[in-house]
């Protein structure tokens, strides 16, 4: 495993205490820690070399926009870019795949179809909701078995992917199950009917080595916060050749190559997309975070949250009265687990759980159709990262305990 | 943070043992009410007659502060007059916003004074207040209906 007592170091926020516990910080999934590596870099940027991108001339301008650009090309090496203006900067995964939606989506006409999920985060439900609204698409998408991993063969037999299928857009990783999905062979499906495929990679990329170059994918949307990154910025990753035939989504300044009152005439990529003055030093702390990342290496980061991961739900397996929601072995799937505890509402268990200093997240986790179709209409959530010790494993199971023999007294003896 | 000022045992039993719950014929209006950040969801019904509430009836999904907050209104109110609801309701208002400066009137609220320590959470005076919110609208709804 990692050497979290020296990595922990890096994050001041975990020595906080809650009353009298020490805080667990159990709620990655929902946003990540930051080192203080990644803040530096954001005050140090402000401090010393702000001014805005591209279009201030000065000698603070130019440092400026070679501080965004230089966190562009280390986000290109650090996904697999083929180069850097493959990478397109947005406020979150939210804009990105917004940006997908209506970019890649502007030319849907009735009939075609556009394929998601049932365990997609509602960011990779409702921006398609509205541009197959628009367009009169027609919005079809996989069911999931009930050990929460796609239904492939349901898939099959319904012919879910055909000649009518113009875009699928899936989840890497499902925020709620845990779930690794197996996006490159379902890309292959989609463009042997010539459809495009969107990934959302939101709780991937922070988590393991991403190679976009094989990963199959036209579109990939992932954000900075939940990476040791800045709240504010994310990224939508794509090949340059379909970059450069989308038509832009937001329009302003800096996205433009000539305005006249009739008409414009729009930036190549990666500007096209990025109308306004973009996050700047927000992008400068994403290229400390990936620095940061880089230093302890995404396979041994991997590595660490498969053994956090195996451990966790040999734990709340163990607990009487608890149900997980997706898969309950440590195989293709990620350190986010989502689980139930009979008789108690998750918002109950996450107030419990944070009176002795255990932060996890209770809710829909923005996913209210998947756990509708799993028949919950809740859950709490507990997810890991690269800081999380298994004893604060321990200490989440042993808080369960007391939750549940608190609201459920029959547990008791 | 102590918790049991929040779990009050009044609410927890509310909780595991609520009271007129399900939903019943007649009534005169329904209403679907969320907390679309936590996902409560309740499904409320209002009968009045001559001014006073005949029945409450409500299908519910929520955490404890929640269903014990809906359950114990409807012991409050039902066989009481809408005006007196009405009144209630503002003075709960007032109560669940007054971060625990404001101790309820025992012999008004009876066991809805175990909400006074729910206000010191701010996070979770929404919940406390679904159920009030939802005979609020129900009621307005079939006043107006009514008129």
């Amino acid at each position: 495993m990692l050497d979290t007592f020296r990595i922990r170091t890096d994050f001041p926020i975990l020595q906080r205490r809650v009353g009298e516990s020490p805080l667990v910080y159990l709620d990655s999934a929902n946003t990540s820690q930051k080192p203080r590596q990644v803040v530096d870099a954001i005050a140090e940027h402000y401090l010393q070399h702000n001014a805005n991108v591209a279009r201030a001339m000065h000698l603070l301008g130019a440092e400026a926009t070679a501080a965004f650009e230089d966190a562009r090309e280390k986000v290109a090496r650090f996904i697999g870019a083929a180069r850097a203006e493959e990478v397109v900067f947005t406020k979150n995964a939210s804009e990105a795949l917004n940006l997908a939606a209506n970019s890649l989506g502007a030319g849907l006409q009735p009939g075609d179809e556009v394929v998601i999920s049932v365990m997609e985060h509602h960011s990779n439900i409702v921006p398609w909701q509205l541009v197959c609204e628009r367009t009169g698409a027609t919005l079809r998408w996989f069911d999931i078995t009930d050990d929460g991993r796609l239904d492939l063969e349901a898939a099959e037999r319904d012919h879910l992917i055909n000649e009518r299928t113009k875009i699928v857009s899936l989840t890497w990783v499902s925020n709620v199950l845990g779930t690794h999905n197996p996006v490159t062979a379902i890309a292959e499906q989609a463009h042997a009917v010539g459809a495009r495929m969107v990934v959302d990679a939101s709780q991937a990329v922070p988590h393991q080595a991403t190679d976009v170059a094989t990963l199959g994918a036209d579109l990939v949307a992932f954000t900075a916060h939940k990476m040791l990154g800045p709240t504010g910025i994310g990224v939508l990753w794509g090949s340059y050749d379909l970059l450069a035939e989308l038509p832009p989504f937001l329009g302003g300044g800096e996205m433009i190559e000539v305005v006249e009152m009739a008409r414009s005439t729009y930036a190549p990529p990666p500007h096209r997309f990025e109308a306004g003055t973009p996050p700047i030093a927000q992008a400068v702390g994403l290229g400390a975070a990936i620095d940061y990342l880089d230093g302890i290496g995404m396979a041994a980061i991997a590595e660490h949250e498969q053994e956090l991961t195996s451990h966790a739900l040999a734990k709340l397996t163990a607990i009487e009265g608890l149900s997980i929601l997706g898969p309950t072995a440590a195989v293709d799937r990620g350190s986010a687990i989502s689980f139930n505890l009979d008789g108690v509402h998750p918002h109950d268990v996450m107030q419990v759980l944070d009176s002795r200093g255990v932060a996890i997240r209770g809710g829909h986790h923005c996913a209210r159709p998947l756990h509708k179709r799993l028949g919950y209409q809740s859950s709490t959530r507990a997810s890991s990262y690269l800081y999380t010790t298994p004893a604060e494993i321990d200490a989440l199971a042993d808080a369960l305990v007391f939750t549940r023999d608190y609201f459920a007294p029959r547990f008791k003896g | 943070m102590n918790i049991d000022e929040l779990y009050q045992t009044i609410i927890l039993d509310h909780y595991r043992e609520k009271h007129h719950s399900g939903l019943r014929e007649p009534y005169q209006a329904e209403v679907h009410h969320v907390n679309p950040s936590c996902g409560d969801e309740l499904t409320l019904r209002v009968q009045i007659d001559d001014g006073e509430f005949t029945d409450i009836s409500y299908d519910a999904e929520g955490c404890s502060i929640s269903q014990a907050s809906v359950s114990i209104m409807t012991d409050l109110l039902i066989g009481n007059s809408v005006g007196h609801a009405m009144e209630l309701h503002d003075q709960f208002l007032e109560v669940m916003h007054s971060q625990g400066a404001i101790t309820p009137d025992e012999d008004v609220f009876e066991d809805a004074i175990a909400f006074a320590g729910v206000s010191k959470f701010p996070a979770r005076v929404k919940c406390a207040l679904l159920g009030w919110s939802a005979m609020k609208d129900a009621t307005m709804q079939a006043t107006a209906d009514a008129g």
